[in-house]
């Protein structure tokens, strides 16, 4: 049996059923629509389905199944349905919806095989995914949401934009191989880069995602910078600037990640950098690049959400998620530090757990290419990534000095949520074949021999022994309440601060005018009445004499212009 | 009451550490006795990877600490 039923319709439809049903059912539907959706996709899985709808004479592909699309598909699902598990306890029909049609739309967009969904599913996704920043209702939460919001719509207009110029161009709405060598090719990759946190427009993500709900936060780890990801697999793989732009993005968030103090904000600067990892794997285009990115976009996505699940329950029984305020949690939350702790070995690559059998293939494949720069700054971001989300994340949460905070383990779907996503992470790490076994390309690559093991756990052994000792010789710089200046500045201060004064500057300059034009009217007011008034030039009284004479003189004139 | 936890006594700590210290040691050791596959030249230096990992991240974090200076803002600082 087959199924030819897009994903997206039946999370679009339960969507629907949100405002309609009574709270227990809410709460089912919820974690269901994933599992049946699974099902779906299974089927989906056994035949070679299409769904085409045609809509003004261009032919919409609602599902493209390829091995691309669907291994991405069953990703999506997982998250989802991990997601849904963790936020079971809550009633909240904002957040209920938004999850719903925000995972739809992230499954409507990998599984479309034309630029015009594909833009539909795009800005489906970003007004799910506001939903779930919305849904903290403070005033600090809406305003990062709108900022968010402008960031998301700024991308699907230029996605728009591109593929309507490259529909225009081409006569075909397809979503293949795209490049950046023409306009439209530029403009949606732009469009993209937004999604994915490219350097410098990145800090929506670090901006909006730590401000969402202790749920929803889960769900916009998962889908927005992976469907980017997807996009730019799809569409420009092999292409070189993206090997600098992903450095870059390994790189520079480390830094943040190590003074920040929202522990769920060194969590979005650590996505940014776990990102960058993905991106050079599409720029350097090799199978075995494009094996690396597809499977630590995998394995990315679960280990990810076990960290900021952690985060999420420490926030929810807390109420606290700065390193400065937390500590000690261990005492309190000992299951919950312990499944944070196999997140942190996942995303460090520590053997046996997720991130080793994905990550170490990207570096590979940098250095088959003989990218040694990159090997090496990658090779940094790796030592770091340990450092501050292996690391800082548990250290400052869970132990550290004791904040004195006591409080209970966090409710038993958001453990039973960080359980399973656990277990994956230690199935893909011990069992890495069945992963393997579903990328794009066939996989030769083998990640536990004794030189990478070996390696490897050099590697983070001496990164924890840097941490130790920084400590213990007092230098760790310690958890401050702060902010740290980011190219958000430019529109959080910069642009605003623009905006005053010029808005000061013209209502100057408008009051100037006014007084000017004021005074050149009175003056023009007092010329007229002084050639009027009583004794003015045009009020005199003429005799007519002097008319006559005038006469006589103009008369004269005529009569010798004639004569000459 | 507070209850005493095994890790709130500072001796337990420090023999962590110790034992910590001794794993990166063993590891160094078995690095010295094992021909390592290698892509570029530098990776068969003796212990590439646990100087590589120790420097990175001690630069890591003075270099951060230092962008304090540079970036570090009071926490309302977005806040009108």
């Amino acid at each position: 049996m087959t199924s030819s039923v897009p994903p997206v319709f039946i999370f679009l439809g339960a969507a629907a059923l949100v405002p309609l049903l009574p709270g227990g059912l809410r709460r089912l539907l919820v974690p269901a629509v994933p599992l049946f959706g699974g099902i779906n996709l299974w089927f989906l899985w056994q035949g070679t389905p299409a769904l085409d709808v045609t809509v003004l004479d261009y032919r919409l592909e609602l599902l493209r199944a390829d091995s691309l699309s669907l291994l991405f598909g069953l990703l999506f699902h997982i998250a989802a349905f991990l997601g849904a598990v963790f936020a079971f306890h809550v009633q909240d029909r904002l957040q209920q919806a938004g999850c719903l049609l925000y995972a739809g739309s992230a499954l409507g967009a990998v599984f479309a095989g034309d630029l015009v969904s594909l833009v539909i599913f795009w800005e489906g996704a970003a007004l799910g995914s506001v939903l779930l920043i919305l849904a903290r209702r403070t005033p600090r939460a809406t305003r990062a949401a709108m900022r968010y919001l402008v960031f998301q719509l700024v991308s699907g207009l230029l996605l728009l934009g591109g593929a309507v110029i490259l529909i225009g161009d081409t006569g075909s709405a397809a979503f293949d191989h795209i490049g950046i060598e023409s306009l439209a090719g530029v403009l949606i990759f732009v469009a993209i880069g937004i999604k994915c946190g490219f350097p410098l427009v990145h800090t929506w993500l670090t901006d909006a995602y730590p401000e969402a709900t202790a749920t929803g936060m889960v769900f916009l780890s998962a889908f927005s910078t992976k469907l980017a990801v997807y996009a730019l697999a799809r569409g420009y793989a092999g292409t070189e600037v993206l090997i600098p732009i992903g450095t870059a993005m390994t790189a520079f968030p480390i830094f943040y990640a190590v003074i920040e103090n929202d522990l769920r904000r060194v969590l979005a600067y650590s996505m940014i950098n776990q990102i960058g990892f993905m991106v050079v794997g599409v720029g350097i285009g090799t199978t075995l690049a494009l094996n690396g990115t597809v499977s630590h976009v995998f394995s990315h996505v679960i280990y990810k959400a076990l960290l900021i699940m952690s985060m999420g329950a420490v926030l929810h029984q807390t109420g606290r998620i700065n390193g400065s305020e937390l500590g000690g949690l261990y005492k309190s939350m000992p299951q919950t530090a312990g499944l944070c702790i196999v997140g942190a070995a996942s995303i460090s690559a520590f053997p046996l757990f997720s991130g080793f059998v994905s990550k170490s293939m990207i570096l590979s494949a940098a250095a088959a290419e003989g990218h040694w720069v990159i090997w090496i700054m990658l090779l940094f971001a790796s030592a770091g990534v340990f450092h501050h989300s292996g690391i800082k994340i548990p250290y400052f949460a869970f132990f550290a000095h004791d904040s004195g905070i006591r409080t209970r383990e966090a409710p038993l779907n958001m453990r039973i949520g960080m359980a399973m996503a656990a277990l994956l992470c230690i199935v893909i790490g011990c069992y890495p074949a069945w992963l393997y076994a579903l990328l794009p390309h066939e996989v030769g690559y083998v990640p536990y021999t004794g030189s990478h093991v070996l390696v490897q756990v050099q590697l983070l052994l001496f990164s924890a022994l840097a941490f130790i000792v920084l400590n213990l010789v007092g230098l760790y710089p310690p958890e401050l309440r702060s902010v740290n200046l980011d190219s958000d500045l430019v529109y959080r201060r910069l642009v605003p601060l623009a905006a005053r004064r010029g808005e000061a500057a013209v209502a100057a300059l408008g009051r100037r005018m006014q007084a000017e034009w004021a005074r050149g009217l009175d003056r023009v007011i007092f010329l007229i009445a002084h050639q009027h008034r009583p004794g003015g030039v045009l009020a005199r009284t003429w005799p007519t004499g002097a008319a006559a004479l005038w006469i006589l003189v103009l008369l004269g004139a005529c009569l010798v212009i004639y004569y000459v | 009451m507070k209850k005493k936890y095994w890790l709130d006594e500072r001796r337990n700590v420090m023999l962590l550490i110790r034992i910590f210290a001794a794993l990166c040691v063993g590891v160094l050791a078995i690095d010295a006795g094992f021909h390592r596959h290698e892509e570029f030249f530098w990776e068969g230096w003796f212990g590439f990877y646990g100087f590589f990992g120790f420097i990175a991240c001690v630069v890591l974090v003075l270099a951060a600490k230092e962008l304090r200076r540079l970036l570090m803002r009071r926490e309302d600082h977005y806040d009108e």
